[in-house]
């Protein structure tokens, strides 16, 4: 079991870390790579539609013997009655057998129906047969997609008001889109039928991938607001550490929304077969796995791309480097969290060079000046403050 | 006993939350107890079993339903099916021609009647009615001997025989008790009948007009031979007589009345159902304002209506019986013919007939929502077997419980004793969420779909996801050197935005669902929505107080190896005071060990 309070500690401290920002390039390769077996999986193979999208007939023999042999003896019932009938022979539940065909007329429904019945020794009256129109699933899609743009609209709104700049909303939202096409892209691939369920679980992906996304963003904001105070770090050293201090936090938040859809997802496949259950818990599984993967791996990166062209970040990027070079440092955590007390910080912590513990303040390059704090340079020492009774 | 200042605050809270939880469950068992909630929340169709049916219009020679038509038709169906206090329905269009309707449980007659009839609400006027039977019974006689059975009453029921259904203005006084107008006013204008021709012979007299073209809807001019022809033998008593009738607006019918007392032959249509802004059911009040027994629907017209409807009944006024009647036809059936007493000229009226409190109102109320273009036959009615949902329901809610204890033992390693905050916020979470559940079922017939259910168990682990976040940012703190206590107040302060934020995002996502998604997608975004707005509840008023609670416990403040909180573990790095004149020195190789054992 990997103690992950103590990766937790490395990862906030600085101390281990991984480059998600420098390596930007890898990250993009990859997801180009996922985009690009999306696309020829959504061009060459196309999405799998089930009966509610593609219109046709379909019948359930319910509360059967479902045995060994049983796609076969329907799908003979269903070519005795009309020979071209490409059937599609499923089990649902544990007595039910599901037969799609494709549109079906009313006679040939009703010869089906009776095949069926014989071949499984029931009345044909405890055969079901439903007909769907391909209407009702364009309308369904379509509805999906109107709710799509109007939610991307407001969400973009909402979270440039709330992180104070446009660029997180579109960074957010790129990852967002990428989550749902690559969802979209595995379904195609794996040849996974797509629902109107399914639509519902590609739709909720949108919270859920923005979910992680707000998360890793906020702790870049507080980590950017702090570089830009004491101008330690620049703007992508802060993002990465923002990444890699929220990295555990990811992990954690990901493996518990999974388990539950893990749970379902196994349950469904064992025990029930295709339905609202298996259909929706796929796709959630599928799109909170790659939306976990893009807001660390896409978004952030992303972020950092659009913002660092601007003056503010630029001169930021400098200061720090010359904070750096005056410090012969790395980036650690106290370099952009909030410090009561910088000169006690452990600075200096190369992943390799921690192995032994350094003493305090070691590292500091001999002869610089040592810098007045800034909380010093202003008036006298600043008192602790402590709320007035009423407030504690 | 003392309380610990620092945990004022947590327990207020706290109690508050008990309040809250307490109040809601009262309220259930309340609405339990007197009102019509249930403790189990209500199924949706795909879980509880339920009626589908398909409608099929009914069309008259090789006419075709329009796209328009249906989906108008669908409307006022939606709307019908509303008022009928059934939820979960829906009601959808079909191979562009079909109207199929799905809804929850097995709907009694007449409900699936109220909802499938066209309710075509027409005001004809009356140019000649008969016994629904054939007996020979003279009808229309210039000399005023329209008595007994002739001027029979259209609600033909044995009680009401000597009443006669009226149509009165607000300003008329209504139910003019007893006597029947229709024989004085026949009787006071014998001359005017004089225009029909009259056959004494056996058999019911029938008016037929003469060839010249008729003035008016009143004019006797309108009977043709076939119409009297048709007329003479159509039988009310026989089943089924009217199935195949042809109902033109604009030509005179010859129809019965509701019960079959009567047969009528009726001039074109004078006002039409949608001329209909409202239609209100209740009591005819008497004289002295106490509501009367007898059932009336109060109609109000629009203005077009309202001038149509004076034009007719002043016309009708002058005429004689019974060609002062007007008939109020639903569906090509007659349901009341009453004598027109007065001109009515503020498009306010009533009508009376064989109704009862409850099929007033389902009348009036489809009369309200407007006429279907189209009537439908049922063509098809299934039932949904329960079985397959109740067995996905059974297989989710195992799921369900498998998923929590995996988060439960999942938190427990990351977490240790925190943990356990965890687990028991994720169950009163799941007691407010019943909750609501429950009383949403009572209050707005919200039902539980298995998309819902599939919603809920997602919401476990995205429930427990705020609360990561929130330890999390309390670990951070530690680690930065904090007392636990100002730890937990300071991981809070910032662990509270991003947690605003992120749910803020997923309301955000489930509430643009509830609003444009289709309706099976709303019981998913409603629960989602749901979870969301209750786990922020729950982190506020639940998560957090505890854990500032056990913060000041010796255990977790203390900062024990099984708290999840443990300093050294966290590889706190400073020293810290650890209060009354102590300080904990942390070990920076404590930590480095640890790391160096991943």
């Amino acid at each position: 079991m990997i103690n992950f309070a103590a990766l937790g500690n490395d990862l906030y401290t600085g101390k281990r870390s991984t480059d998600f920002v420098g390596r930007y390039k890898q990250w993009y390769v990859v997801s180009g790579v996922f985009i690009l077996l999306a696309a020829i999986g959504l061009v060459w193979h196309g999405l799998n539609l089930s009966l509610e999208f593609r219109g046709g007939s379909e019948f359930r023999v319910s509360g059967v013997n479902v045995s060994q042999g049983y796609e076969q003896k329907a799908k003979d019932a269903v070519n005795s009655v009309q020979a071209a009938g490409a059937a599609e022979v499923t089990k649902v539940g544990t007595n039910t057998v599901r037969v799609q065909t494709e549109k079906l007329s009313d006679a040939q429904s009703e010869g089906v129906q009776e095949a069926l019945g014989r071949a499984f020794g029931t009345d044909s009256q405890k055969v079901s047969a439903s007909f769907v129109g391909p209407s009702w699933g364009a309308s369904v899609s379509q509805k999906a997609l109107q709710a799509l743009v109007v939610f991307l609209a407001l969400v973009s709104i909402v979270m440039a008001l709330y992180f104070r700049t446009w660029k997180m909303a579109v960074a957010g939202l790129v990852a967002l889109l990428h989550d749902l096409f690559i969802t979209v892209g595995i379904y195609a691939l794996a040849g996974f039928e797509v629902s109107p369920a399914t639509m519902i679980g590609f739709l909720t992906i949108l919270g859920y991938s923005l979910y992680d996304t707000v998360v890793v963003f906020d702790k870049v904001r507080e980590n950017t607001s702090e570089a830009l105070g004491n101008g330690r770090v620049s703007y992508s050293q802060a993002a990465n550490l923002a990444v890699n201090q929220t990295l555990v936090r990811s992990i954690n938040t990901t493996v518990v929304a999974l388990l539950p859809i893990a749970a379902i997802l196994v349950i469904g496949f064992v025990f029930l077969g295709p339905g609202t259950l298996l259909d929706l818990a796929l796709a959630l599984f599928v799109g909170i796995g790659v939306g976990a993967y893009s807001s660390i791996f896409i978004a952030t990166p992303l972020l950092v791309h659009l913002r660092s062209k601007e003056p503010q970040m630029m001169e930021l990027d400098k200061k720090a480097a010359r904070y750096q070079a005056r410090h012969g440092g790395t980036v650690s955590a106290s370099d952009a969290a909030p410090v009561p007390h910088p000169a006690d910080a452990v600075e200096a912590a190369d992943a390799e060079a921690a192995r032994e513990p350094a003493p305090v303040g070691a590292t500091r390059t001999a002869g610089v000046v040592r810098e007045t704090h800034r909380y010093a340079q202003s008036g006298p020492r600043n008192q602790p403050k402590r709320p007035p009774k009423s407030r504690r | 006993m003392a309380i610990n200042p620092y945990n004022r605050k947590p327990l207020k809270v706290l109690s508050a939350l008990a309040a809250i939880i307490l109040g809601l469950y009262g309220l259930l068992f309340a609405a339990s107890t007197w009102g019509q909630a249930q403790w189990k929340p209500k199924l949706g169709l795909d879980l509880e079993g339920g009626t589908q049916m398909i409608l099929q219009p009914v069309l008259v020679g090789n006419a075709r339903v329009t796209a328009d038509q249906l989906n108008q038709a669908r409307d006022i169906i939606v709307q019908r099916v509303d008022s009928n206090g059934i939820s979960g329905a829906e009601v959808t269009t079909r191979q562009g021609s079909n109207i199929v309707v799905t809804m929850p449980g097995t709907p009694d007659k007449a409900t699936e009647d109220a909802i499938r009839r066209s309710s075509q609400m027409r005001f004809r006027p009356v140019l000649a009615a008969a016994a629904g039977t054939n007996q020979p019974v003279p009808t229309t006689t210039p000399t005023g001997t329209a008595t007994g059975k002739a001027t029979g009453t259209p609600t033909g029921t044995a009680t009401k025989t000597s009443k006669v259904p009226t149509a009165t203005g607000t300003a008329s006084t209504s139910a003019k008790s007893g006597l029947p107008g229709a024989f004085l006013q026949a009787t006071t204008s014998p001359a005017a009948g004089s225009t029909s021709t009259t056959a004494p012979t056996g058999g019911a007299t029938t008016p037929t007009g003469s060839s010249t073209k008729p003035v008016d809807a009143s004019d006797l001019a309108n009977v043709t031979p076939e119409l009297s022809k048709a007329f003479q033998e159509l039988d009310c008593s026989k089943k089924g007589v009217l199935d195949g009738i042809v109902d033109d607006p604009s030509k005179p019918l010859v129809t019965c009345s509701d019960d079959g007392a009567e047969k009528y032959i009726l001039g074109k249509v004078e006002v039409r159902g949608d001329q209909i802004k409202d239609a209100v059911a209740g009591y005819q009040p008497l004289s002295n304002g106490q509501p009367s027994n007898i059932v009336e629907i109060r109609l109000s017209f629009n203005s077009s209506g309202t001038k149509d409807f004076a034009k007719v009944t002043k016309r009708l006024v002058s005429l004689p019986d019974p060609r002062n009647r007007f008939a109020v036809t639903l569906d090509s059936r007659v349901v009341t013919a009453p004598v027109a007493q007065a001109a009515i000229l503020d498009g306010q009226s009533s009508i009376t007939g064989s109704f009862t409190i409850e099929s007033a109102r389902q009348l009036a109320n489809q009369l309200k929502f407007g006429a279907l273009p189209v009537s439908f036959a049922l063509q098809t009615r299934d039932q949904i077997s329960p079985t397959l949902g109740s067995e996905q329901l059974r297989m989710g809610l195992v799921a369900g419980i498998i998923g929590f204890v995996l988060v439960f033992l999942y938190s427990m390693v990351q977490y240790r004793a925190l943990g356990l905050v965890t687990v028991a916020s994720i169950i009163i979470a799941g007691l407010l969420t019943y909750v609501a559940i429950a009383l949403l079922g009572w209050s707005h017939n919200f039902r539980l779909d298995m998309a819902g259910v599939t919603g809920l168990i997602v919401a476990i682990g995205v429930t427990a996801d705020s609360f990561i976040v929130y330890f999390e940012r309390i670990r951070d703190e530690v680690r930065e050197g904090r007392p636990l206590r100002a730890a937990v107040d300071t991981g809070w302060r910032r662990a509270r935005r991003t947690i605003l934020a992120a749910d803020g995002v997923n309301f955000l996502a489930a509430f643009v669902l509830y609003l444009l998604a289709s309706s099976n997608v709303r019981g998913f975004a409603f629960t989602l929505g749901l979870t969301t707005l209750i786990d922020l509840l729950i982190v506020v008023m639940f998560t957090h107080p505890l854990v500032a609670l056990l913060a000041s416990t010796k255990f977790f403040g203390g900062g024990h190896r099984l708290s999840g909180l443990d300093p050294e573990r966290l590889g706190a790095k400073t020293v810290r005071y650890a209060g009354r004149g102590r300080v904990a020195v942390a070990r920076p190789a404590a930590a480095t060990t640890d790391g160096s054992a991943l």
